[in-house]
């Protein structure tokens, strides 16, 4: 890892002896979870529990002419069958629609199917049983009539007139569209030397949580309270649309919610046979565990990308891009998601083409469309993907068009490091970036001249390799202009309360969740230096309603930026407490006192007054020996939201270096390269972590993972063997870098850094095979790129 | 994802096992490293009503030179062969190919019978067995039965076996003076099936091949012996004669559309692996032509 500060000015309350900011500190947590002593729900057992098994459809589009349950019933074991109609006595149906995304329409979505099935693993019944197999077995024997009718799979013909529409209520199939016209593109393609088109196809796919979506949902009637163990990216959120469908007020619900086996936004949504679940266990007054196997996690969890765009470049022989055009068009199955909604991916691809470049000359439209295949919705990156396929796909077509190097092109058209704050065609505002840094700073570690003189020697030798670069923008830390504006009751704020104990260590419950990102370190890791105290006696409780300050959650890359600077601004406050109190007691002044290696030291020499715990003991026990009048208070609590930018855009690059066998299709990663600037880095290792993570997913966008249903809406590879995930030995070896530009809308600086990875790989990976096919004269705009579209488009078979 | 419920038996013997069968035939399945048997349980793809756990027969196990002859016993686990001197000094092929079966885990319970017995089209060893040819030894409670590798393969996951026979072991020719053997597949990771592969024997002298044994593999519904490997022995190997057998080799093989790849794309695979290999086998990177012969 290398760092580049563009701003050598750091904050003083973090920049302190011992700080631990910028360090790479190992995680707090590691030890609990390499020891086995996790608490994952798909681990937990309560008494009385019952497992529920839902009986999916094993059709795209049916209706349900009946059920017969009563075999079912009589299986040993079996504690009741459960069919939608019935369970509507105690829960709402809901509609995935928010107000700011104009137009958008859904229908309203039932826990379990009533009278119609609208995809392919759309639950029809739950079978609640003493164990997951018995009520395996029973649900073999549950009997669905059901009458075909016919499914809307193409997303390319979901809008004719002939093809039936799913929701007669809604008129037809198109559940949202947006058009954005700025500057004056027609002009623009008019005055270019070269407009070059293509279509861009995105496969579906999805996250592949190595632990499922879990629940286990305990009402208590006596307490006449729920309480949900949840692996879940938002409890908050869970919370209060869990009371709203249950007739509930929120103070009813508490969702606890600790380790959790992977996220990457699967876990951030309601579904509905989570829904179903706390439904249950009202409905029959006892705990109910549901773990999503792998075959419904294929077929329930959230699908994501599934794009086709056709984009346009407009680019003058100087190199100069003169405007971008794009129509998308996206498939998101029978119902927009809750309460997310699956218009948002759409709308980002519109907000975020051709983002990293100074042109202003920009059309769009998007349609999104519902169709029989399994709900879609925000997963990690979302949009950027494919934002930053089409832009950089396009760029690199304008580039060889014009025949100029694809980074002399970027850097003739990025923004430029002194243009900000700036704002992109779409109205996107941006503080601070450093595109131009970046770049230079991504040919250093990749040595890029070395790099295209060893790919032209080989290729010589008939070795076919590419390198493929692709700039992005990233959007991290929103405030409410992503879902609260819309209606969404999903907080855009985060708490932190941070506590002295008894003995001088540290408790601090935060409102942002960990899924393995690394909240808990980074907490303990701010809370820890502003504070003066040692990381081990700083306490991190997250993941529980009833004990943490209410907050969003983690997700949209925002838990650093948003919950750390929460956690900072408690820190500080609990300091100035404690500094007040030991004024107080050693008759000095809190001006003169520090924290430091917990303990009270002289501001000045550093000389050591007086323990912590030394301190917490007196304040605790012995307030009588205080001055007179001083009420210590050792507990405080600060939210944060953004006010000044909805969101805080990152930005970065990424390179890949590949080989293509030109006679098998197959490719070959041979290294991977990011720079990117998040801001202030809290802890570089678990950064570096994250964009490498990041990377890899979208390394198995661009070659292996796709959901692939047939016309029938049958998804033919709901498992692991079919769905082809990124594995290690695939992997390259991935150079992370970074540059720093702190936003100055906090005090630590910080952006989000979670889905950097994601939004670019896949286009660099694309770029990098282009360039290793361009003496074929094969351009493929698809991905992922198998071996057998390679070897279609060389013209091989 | 949880198997139905069924009836569990540890064998005490292989007549213990036998027996079993016997009474339960078809109702029955055996059990060795159990890495295609339980997850096809899970997936409820299959229901016996009865387990038969064959784990514990230590005569099942192990790795034999005797003469000319390598017998290896059913329970012998893929990481054994891995590891084995034995098998690397007189079937390098088995030492190569087994490399490329799954993963390590799996490597540590999956065995050589098992691998066999389920006969997955897709699956190295049994290409394997016909490269080298292979006898393979069943018993039935009336007896032992030898069977040539060529004939035990019989179609996706079918074999020779009936429901009441074991998979003893099976045995091998020790590799000869001047054998030398290929072994490549086209998977789409590390440790996934082949979307096609060539398991060969060879026997080279005097830069041509005396016997040449090409068998491909995820390219029809079982391990395929090329009969186009008859254009390559006994002659001077040059690009047209190459391009003669790449062609007959087409002719040869019927392979099936799926996920992974069209029937057209797996008989090019099929065709860079036989350049590839008669390549290899020869040291004449100049025949490597990918497969445009
Ligand atoms: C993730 C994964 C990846 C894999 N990848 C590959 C791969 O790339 N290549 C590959 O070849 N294999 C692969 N396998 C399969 C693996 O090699 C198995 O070990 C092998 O196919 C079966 O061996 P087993 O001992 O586990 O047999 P089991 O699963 O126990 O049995 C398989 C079948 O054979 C029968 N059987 C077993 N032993 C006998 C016997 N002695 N006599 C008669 N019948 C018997 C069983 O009844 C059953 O029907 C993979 C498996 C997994 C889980």
């Amino acid at each position: 890892m290398t760092v580049t500060t563009s701003n050598p000015e750091v904050l003083s309350e973090l920049d302190r002896p011992n700080s631990y900011i910028g360090k790479s500190v190992p995680r707090p947590n590691l030890e609990r979870l390499m020891q086995g002593r996790g608490l994952y729900v798909s681990d937990m057992e309560l008494p009385r529990m019952g497992h529920v098994v839902f009986l999916r459809s094993p059709h795209a589009h049916a209706k349900i002419a009946g059920i017969d349950a009563a075999a079912a019933r009589s299986v040993p074991g079996v504690i009741a069958v459960v069919t939608g109609k019935e369970l509507a006595a105690v829960i709402t149906p809901w509609v995935g629609v928010l107000s700011h995304l104009k137009g958008l329409k859904s229908a309203p979505q039932h826990a379990i199917a009533i009278g119609r099935v609208c995809w392919q693993g759309e639950a029809v019944a739950a079978i609640v049983a003493t164990s997951r197999a018995v009520a395996e077995d029973a649900a073999e024997i549950v009997r669905v009539d059901y009458e075909e009718l016919e499914a809307v799979t193409d997303m390319r013909t979901a809008l004719d007139p002939a093809t039936p529409v799913i929701h007669p209520s809604l008129g037809d199939n198109l559940a949202f569209e947006r058009n954005l016209d700025a500057g004056e593109v027609d002009a623009a393609f008019a005055g270019s030397d070269a407009v070059v088109e293509a279509d861009f196809i995105f496969g579906r796919h999805t996250g592949v949580t190595l632990e499922p979506r879990s629940v286990v949902a305990d009402w208590n009637a006596a307490e006449v309270r729920l309480t949900i163990y949840q692996g879940t990216q938002a409890p908050h959120m869970v919370q209060n649309l869990a009371a709203l469908h249950l007739g509930l007020s929120e103070s009813q619900v508490r969702v606890v919610c600790k380790d959790v086996g992977g996220s990457f936004g699967i876990k951030v949504h309601l579904y509905a046979d989570e829904m179903a679940t706390y439904a249950l266990s009202k409905l029959l007054r006892r705990p109910i565990k549901f773990v999503a196997d792998r075959v419904e996690s294929f077929n329930t969890d959230i699908h994501a990308r599934d794009h086709r765009c056709l984009g346009r470049i407009g680019v003058r022989r100087d190199g100069v891009i003169t405007a971008f055009e794009i129509d998308d068009l996206t498939g998101i199955g029978p119902y927009s998601m809750y309460p997310r909604t699956s218009a948002i991916e759409a709308n980002q691809v519109v907000n975020l083409v051709g983002g990293p470049y100074v042109t202003k000359n920009y059309r769009a439209r998007t349609r999104v469309v519902l169709q029989n295949k399994n709900v879609m919705c925000q997963y990690r990156a979302v949009g950027h993907p494919i934002a930053c396929s089409v832009t950089e796909g396009l760029v690199d077509l304008a580039a060889a068009k014009i025949g100029m190097d694809p980074v002399e092109i970027r850097r003739r058209n990025l923004i430029a490091d002194n243009a900000y704050p700036c704002a992109s065609p779409s109205g996107l505002r941006f503080e601070l970036l450093s595109h131009h840094a970046a770049m230079n700073k991504l040919m250093t570690m990749m040595d890029y001249d070395a790099l295209r003189a060893e790919q032209a020697a080989l290729r010589s030798k008939g070795i076919h390799r590419g390198i493929g670069i692709a700039s992005f923008i990233e959007v991290t830390n929103p405030s409410a202009a992503f879902y609260g504006v819309g209606g969404a009751k999903i907080s855009s704020q985060d708490g932190v309360a941070v506590r002295l104990d008894a003995q001088g260590s540290v408790i601090c419950q935060t409102s942002i969740t960990e899924q393995g990102q690394g909240s808990e370190s980074l907490t303990a890791q701010i809370v820890g230096s502003v504070l003066g105290v040692s990381m081990e006696r700083v306490r991190v409780i997250l993941g529980d309603t009833d004990n943490t300050p209410y907050g969003g959650g983690t997700w949209a890359s925002r838990g650093a930026g948003i919950g750390g600077e929460a956690a900072l601004q408690a820190a500080k406050v609990l300091r100035r407490n404690i500094l007040d109190v030991a004024a107080a007691i050693l008759q000095s002044s809190s001006a003169e006192l520090d924290i430091a290696d917990n303990a009270i030291v002289n501001a000045g020499d550093g000389a050591s007054r007086m323990e912590l715990r030394e301190l917490a003991r007196i304040v605790y026990f012995r307030p009588d020996t205080l001055p007179p009048g001083v009420q210590p208070e050792l507990m405080a609590t600060r939210h944060f939201v953004p006010r000044e930018y909805p969101f805080a855009f990152t930005n970065g690059v990424q390179a890949s270096w590949l080989e293509v066998d030109t006679d098998t299709g197959f490719v070959k990663l041979l290294r991977h390269w990011v720079v990117e600037d998040c801001g202030t880095l809290i802890n570089p290792q678990l950064v570096d972590e994250q964009i490498r993570g990041g990377v890899v997913q979208g390394l198995g966008a661009a070659l292996f993972e796709k959901c692939a249903y047939d016309e029938r809406g049958q998804l033919t590879n709901a498992n692991m063997a079919d769905y082809l995930v990124p594995m290690s030995g695939e992997m390259p070896d991935i150079d992370v870098g970074h540059v720093v530009s702190p936003t100055a809308e906090t005090e630590l600086g910080a952006k989000g850094a979670g889905e950097a990875g994601t939004a670019g790989a896949a286009a660099a990976v694309a770029n990098a095979v282009n360039d290793a096919l361009r003496p074929f004269g094969a351009v493929i705009t698809e991905i992922p790129l198998t071996p057998q579209t390679i070897l279609t488009a060389l013209g091989r078979i | 994802m949880k198997a139905a419920a069924f009836a569990y038996a540890r064998a005490t013997s292989v007549m213990n096992a036998l027996e079993l069968l016997g009474a339960h035939g078809d109702r029955a399945k055996v059990l060795s490293g159990g890495q295609s048997l339980m997850p096809a349980m899970n997936l409820r793809l299959i229901s016996p009503e009865l387990i038969i756990d064959i784990g514990e027969l230590a005569e099942l196990r192990g790795i034999a030179v005797s003469g000319s002859i390598i017998r290896i016993g059913a329970l012998t686990r893929h990481v054994d062969l891995l590891k084995s001197p034995d098998i690397a000094a007189h079937a390098p092929l088995l030492t190569e190919a087994i490399a490329h079966v799954a993963h390590p885990a799996i490597r540590n319970r999956g065995t050589i019978g098992g691998s066999l017995a389920h006969a997955d089209p897709a699956s190295e060893l049994p290409a394997c067995m016909v490269a080298l040819n292979a006898t393979i030894i069943v018993r039935g409670q009336g007896g032992e039965r030898r069977v040539a590798a060529e004939d035990f393969f019989k179609g996706i996951y079918e074999t020779d076996l009936s429901a009441q026979e074991l998979l003893i072991s099976v045995e091998l020719p020790v590799a000869g003076k001047n054998s030398r053997h290929f072994f490549h597949e086209f998977a789409r990771r590390h440790g996934d099936y082949a979307i096609a592969g060539l398991a060969a024997q060879a026997i080279v002298e005097k830069d041509a091949f005396t016997d040449l044994r090409l068998v491909f593999f995820a390219v029809g519904d079982r391990p395929v012996l090329a009969r186009a490997a008859t254009n390559l022995v006994n002659v001077t190997i040059t690009p047209p004669v190459l391009a003669t057998a790449s062609a007959a080799l087409g002719e040869d093989l019927d392979p099936q559309d799926d996920q992974q790849a069209s029937a057209s794309m797996r008989r090019h695979l099929a065709k860079v692996l036989l350049a590839r290999g008669a390549s290899a086998l020869l040291g004449r990177p100049d025949l490597n032509a990918g497969g445009r012969a």
